[in-house]
């Protein structure tokens, strides 16, 4: 991967000016140790003696009347401990909201387990504990329900219908609008309308979910282990669902095998596997197979745009009036409305837009429950909206470049408040020049090049070509996180954070900015994180929020304890603080650098209760600091694609991909890069290859990795990474992005523009992925 | 073997070196003795249909699906996994450390698969280009990394083992 | 997903192997195992007992019979593909193995378990159609030869008794100097081919085929000899026009229809790769016979 990046970010306040020792060097990651010697702790690698094996039971059906089960044959299995039905579950409340609560969703929620109706192939019907899991499953098997079948409704864009007795398909409708719509359109030089969709994919990560869940009677606590990205939240609730003091529940976090939005989420078997330890007095152990991944976690990106841009002469957007299907799936889980929120309301993206209005139709279908992947609402609304400039430009004959430079939002213009929400908070677009990573972008990928080696390629009968796309991500969602930092009596340092990790490499970056900040070399640190009984609370692993929010914390924490350490330092030798620095653990004073006084274990040391240095002051040296914000930052980027076509059998084959990224200030480059490429990945799976499919009967055909193509390393070409720091965000004290999602975003928007220019044909695709097939369709209608 | 077939075998596999005996229901996957009854968890499940590779391993230095086993199978036979590929004195392998230097893991699920294939690819082939490395771990997914930096960590590891240049 | 409790067999020799098959009711012959192991974990199969081959030393090995390669059921992949009689004498068998799963399940797959799979779209049972391979059957009666064409009766199903095995396939060779290809088309490298094509040409010495064999996989319910296209190249000259019409025929095949890919794609794809599998075996046949181009 080649390297591009400026590192002219103004030193963060609180810290020398100069050139970082810690923050921004691409550092080998802390986590590597253990995960390279297979000495890893999964979900599925959680055991506890007298552990009993929990298998659910699924719904063959979409949709149906549960009229009984009959668990006979399997409870009369050697070695199976219990079965449970609806029935054994009725007390529990259903799934609750985390996010986007919007009225009237309330009756779609999901119960843990099934009763009266199953409405997805994959729910939960029952559940069997037994002693392994060879057996649990064979019982699973025995297990037999009668289900009247229903029609199944597949078609989020269909006209509305009855979802269930009383209750319509469509939810909500997420409705966001602003300016005089209406007179932008009469006053348009052009209107440009489109009909988009993209595919229902999601994130699979490559470790299944799973959950232990055991009661320790001893201390009347119940332990949750191999939870991930919201154990706080999650343990709140769970302790609501099943009745206990939150005091009682404490939720684990040990490696996690990808989270991409996915894994973490609240899902009715963390409620089972906890009730069944508390009711069985034995451990619970839960592993997903991967059949049930495929049909039982949550699903992502189905959804369907008609959309229509109003613009002048010049190209310059006056208005969109967008009305879109959101595809929910059967039940609405935790994140409530959320994608079709951000859809609606991140849609403009980098551009000025005068007016807008927006209409998400939120509808129900009898399919696996939808929530967020990896630039949710973003991801599809990229594709939307660049699809949408391409159309813009090929009315107008105006170059595809040239006409989003019109319309990108000017430096001079930040920070730049559009007049509607997202997520819950304003949208105010931070800080950024996007015409100037736009010049960068094009420069490094030589796009002129680029267009006249391509109309030469052309020209001697290739199809190959070449797509852009701009876009704006978000991160950094508030409003709280907290961090505290420790110095124990040998100099190591403890940072214990609210926040957690789904293996994208927390650790090594919270570590990294704490060791700048206190002086420490960054191996010293031991990073806690994922526990609820270490800290209070937490916001945990999603919406690229670590970096900005607990990353803050963990700056501002560690300065103070910088600070309490140089002021006992001071007092001890006798100076003033601002006489004295820490390197490499050790106070030296300014001035004499070379004479390493004392060592920062000394200080806590000294900083102990029963020092009476400390008399009647908070003993220890640690500080607690939290990070507050009400708005998000945002960084932003561009998708650059070169691509060529088989004519004869549809292939795409990616030739090359940048991806320029501004985020701020990159805290260690070499993760920022991995985050990107690995986003790139599943952005091509998402624009070339995976999709869940169902038959008519609501069938799902996605059931095992044969069928559900997560592309391999001969499908992924490398990617370049082009990293700028231009415009470090006002919001935090390191200036940082979110990193996660950029590398996703736009790669659709980005796949359709080439596919379109190999075509010869503006607007030639109009939905993701672009299968072979489509390919050649597309093909013999050019051709014609 | 008993003319009507067996349920459970006792068997005997030499894990790492060392020979483990064990009782073994004859339907245990071989990855399922690994990790459940010689707790050996680092060899990994990521579908247990054939496809992803995480659960791959070197029996008789050969690397193998594990998940497409049975452990009554692997009676007799030598079976590496990724808690092996480090020294006795604990130094990473040359791919461990290269995968560290270059980033080529990052929730580290698909590693394990991973390191054991392309420690079988790189004594049939110590010198391999950027493609037939592609190609020869095309069985493992990795859904974190994008692939290119597990590439630029086995070009290194490759030059390591082979003993020529000097690695960073 | 876990395989489902049944009796464990693993006989020693081939008469055992063929004793418990007469013995037992529904049992199931475990070979490589990379196509039976996901059925088992998947529960799709339901076998009473599991008689495991991988324990009979005799079903292994590469032997040269006069002009046929003989290949024992249970040889790997792996050691097919770098075999010196295969590698010298047929090439097209590892061009086609290079696209049979990866690494991981070729040191493990064999050919015998291949076979009998009979996946239309697998590799190995498009070499052995195309090539005219005969396989060798074992059962309580003693042994059998049998015909591809024969042997592959119907989707997924071999003309084999349930108290019968395969011991092995035999290959007749092609003459020394020949043109072979293996092309295919799947959504990621190493997956089962949407459509595959082997080609084996021959060449007389004034530079027209002699001989040519034309298979299609994973179009149709079988591996699908394309007769008529070989009729239409036999003793003809070869040309790109030629090729053209002779992949063209593919439009008349009655291509498998599924969730994923519809007929039609299948027919288009399998006329282009026909013409290029055509083409290459060509070039590789004039070079073989030292012609010029
Ligand atoms: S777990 Fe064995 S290949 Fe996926
Ligand atoms: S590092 Fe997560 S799957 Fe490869």
């Amino acid at each position: 991967m080649q390297r591009d990046r400026r590192s002219d970010a103004p030193a963060p306040p609180g810290l020398p000016p100069g050139p970082r020792a810690v923050i921004g060097q691409s550092l080998p990651r802390l986590e590597d140790g253990p995960l390279l010697r297979g000495q890893g702790l999964f979900a599925a690698d959680v055991n506890f003696p007298r552990q009993v094996t929990m298998r659910v039971v699924r719904s063959p059906l979409a949709h149906g009347r549960l009229v009984s089960i009959d668990a006979a044959a399997a409870l009369a299995m050697p070695g199976v401990v219990a079965v449970w039905t609806g029935a054994d579950t009725a007390a529990i409340p259903p799934i609750p909201f985390r996010a986007t609560r919007v009225r009237g969703l309330e009756p779609y929620c999901q119960p843990i387990l099934a009763r009266e109706r199953v409405r997805y192939v994959g729910e939960p019907i029952a559940a069997v504990f037994a002693e392994d899991a060879y057996v649990a499953e064979d019982a699973a098997d025995l297990v037999s329900a009668e289900i009247d079948p229903l029609p199944a409704h597949l078609d989020a864009a269909a006209p509305p219908g009855e979802f269930l007795p009383g209750l319509g398909t469509e939810a909500t409708v997420v409705r966001k609008e602003y300016g005089d719509v209406e007179a932008a359109f009469r006053a348009a030089h052009a209107i440009v309308a489109l009909d988009l969709s993209v595919g229902r994919h999601s994130g699979v990560p490559l470790e299944t979910r799973g959950a232990v869940a055991r009661y320790d009677a001893a201390r009347d606590v119940l332990e949750l282990h191999g939870t991930a990205k919201k154990q706080h939240w999650n343990r709140d609730e769970i302790a609501r669902l099943i009745g206990r003091p939150t005091h009682g529940v404490h939720l684990f976090e040990g490696h996690v095998g990808g989270g991409f939005g996915v894994r973490g989420e609240l899902y009715p078997e963390d409620v089972l596997v906890c009730l069944g330890a508390l009711r069985l007095q034995r451990p619970v152990k839960w592993v997903e197979d991967r059949r049930e991944h495929l049909v039982a976690a949550n699903h992502s990106r189905q959804q369907r745009h008609r959309i229509r841009a109003a613009v002048d002469a010049e190209g310059r957007l006056l208005a969109i009036d967008n009305v879109f299907f959101h595809d929910q799936g059967a039940y609405v889980r935790t994140h409530g409305a959320r994608v079709a929120d951000m859809a609606a309301g991140l849609l403009p993206g980098p551009y000025r837009l005068p007016a807008y209005r927006v209409a998400g139709h939120f509808r129900l279908t009898n399919k696996t429950p939808a929530a967020t992947y990896r630039a949710p609402g973003r991801f599809e609304t990229s594709f939307v909206r660049e699809r949408l400039m391409d159309a813009i430009a090929a009315r107008l004959g105006l170059d595809p470049v040239e006409l989003r430079r019109r319309n990108l939002i000017g430096r001079d213009e930040m920070p730049y408040a559009r007049p509607v929400d997202a997520l819950g908070v304003d949208v105010v677009l931070d800080s950024g020049d996007y015409h100037a990573l736009l010049d960068r972008a094009l420069a490094r990928f030589d796009w002129a090049g680029t267009q006249a080696r391509l109309a030469d390629r052309r020209a001697r009968g290739e199809c190959v070509g070449a797509g852009l796309a701009f876009f704006v991500e978000k991160s950094g969602l508030g409003p709280a996180d907290g961090v505290r930092v420790s110095v124990d009596a040998t100099g190591s340092v403890e940072l214990v954070t609210g926040a957690a990790s789904v293996g994208q490499g927390v650790e090594t970056v919270l570590a990294q900015i704490c060791a700048e900040a206190l002086g420490i070399d960054y191996r010293r640190i031991r990073v806690v994180r994922g526990r609820t009984d270490r800290i209070e609370f937490g916001n945990g692993a999603h919406a690229s929020r670590v970096t900005v929010m607990s990353g803050s914390a963990t700056y501002l924490a560690a300065l103070a304890v910088r600070a309490m350490a140089l002021e006992t330092a001071a007092m001890e030798l006798q100076t003033t603080a601002e006489a004295l620095t820490i390197r490499d653990g050790r106070i030296l004073r300014i001035a004499r650098p070379d004479e390493p006084l004392m060592a920062l274990g000394d200080i806590a040391r000294q900083m102990g209760p029963n020092s009476p240095l400390m008399r009647g002051r908070t003993p220890g040296l640690t500080a607690e600091r939290w990070f507050y914000s009400d708005h998000m930052t945002y960084p932003y980027g561009a998708h650059l694609a070169q691509l060529r076509i088989d004519r004869d059998t549809g292939e795409v084959r990616v030739e090359r991909y940048l991806v320029a990224y501004d985020i701020g200030r990159a805290i260690n480059p070499m993760l920022v890069e991995g985050q990107i490429a690995g986003g790139f990945a599943q952005g091509l799976g998402g624009a070339l290859f995976e999709e869940f499919r169902y038959d008519d009967e609501g069938q799902p055909l996605s059931t095992t990795f044969a069928d559900y193509l997560i592309p391999t390393m001969a499908e992924v070409p490398p990617v370049e990474v082009l990293i700028a720091e231009d415009a470090p965000s006002p919001l935090n004290p390191l200036g940082v992005k979110g990193a996660g999602e950029g590398g996703t975003n736009a790669v659709g928007a980005a796949i359709a523009a080439a596919v379109d220019d190999a075509l010869g044909r503006p607007g030639a695709v109009t939905r993701l992925p672009i299968a072979p097939r489509t390919m050649r369709r597309l093909l013999a209608e050019t051709a014609r | 073997m008993s003319d009507g077939g067996c349920a459970s075998r006792s068997i005997a596999v030499t894990v790492n070196g060392s020979v483990c005996r064990a009782e073994a229901p004859v339907r245990l996957t071989l990855s399922d003795f690994l990790r459940q009854t010689l707790h050996l968890t680092g060899t990994h499940l990521g579908c247990e249909h054939g496809v992803c590779g995480a659960c791959t391993v070197l029996v008789d230095g050969r690397a193998m699906r594990s998940c497409l086993m049975l452990a009554v199978q692997a009676d007799g036979h030598q079976v590496t996994t990724i808690e092996g590929l480090a020294a006795p004195d604990g130094s990473l392998h040359p791919l461990q450390a290269a995968f560290c230097r270059h980033h080529g893991l990052q929730c580290g699920f698909c590693t394990p698969g991973l390191l054991t294939t392309l420690v079988e690819f790189l004594k049939d082939c110590p010198d391999p280009t950027a493609a037939e490395i592609r190609e020869a771990i095309s069985g493992n997914i990795c859904r974190c990394t994008g692939y290119d930096s597990i590439v630029a960590a086995t070009i290194e590891a490759a030059r390591a083992l082979r003993g020529d240049g000097t690695t960073p | 997903m876990k395989p489902p409790a049944f009796l464990y067999h693993d006989p020693r020799s081939i008469d055992e192997a063929v004793a418990l098959l007469a013995r037992l009711d529904n049992a199931r012959l475990l070979a490589g195992g990379q196509s039976l192991m996901p059925m088992l974990n998947m529960r799709y199969v339901l076998p009473d007992h599991i008689i495991d081959l991988n324990r009979i030393e005799a079903l292994a090995g590469v032997r040269q019979i006069g002009e046929t390669l003989r290949i024992g059921a249970m040889t790997r992949q792996r050691d097919i593909a770098e075999h010196p009689l295969v590698r010298s004498r047929l090439p097209l068998m590892v061009e086609a193995l290079g696209h049979v799963g990866h690494r991981q399940t070729r040191n493990r797959g064999t050919i015998g378990g291949s076979l009998c799979h009979l996946d239309p779209a697998a590799e190995l049972v498009a070499v052995a159609a195309n090539l005219d391979a005969t396989i060798e059957i074992v059962g309580p009666k003693g042994a059998r030869l049998l015909p591809m064409a024969e042997f592959a009766l119907g989707f997924m199903t071999p003309a084999i008794a349930p108290d019968e095995m395969v011991a092995a396939v035999n290959l007749p060779l092609p003459a020394a100097r020949h043109g072979y290809a293996f092309l295919e088309m799947a959504r990621r490298h190493g997956d089962f081919a949407i459509v595959a094509v082997a080609v084996v040409l021959t060449l007389d010495p004034a530079g027209r085929l002699a001989t040519c064999a034309i298979t299609l996989g994973g179009a149709a319910a079988v591996p699908r000899r394309m007769a008529e296209a070989e009729t239409m190249l036999r003793g003809a000259a070869p040309d790109a026009l030629l090729f053209g019409r002779a992949a063209a025929t593919a439009r008349a095949v009655d291509a498998l229809e599924d969730a994923q890919v519809p007929g039609w794609y299948r027919r288009q794809v399998a006329e282009t790769l026909i013409e290029r599998a055509l083409a290459t075996a060509h070039r590789r046949a004039v070079a073989a016979n030292g012609m010029a181009s």
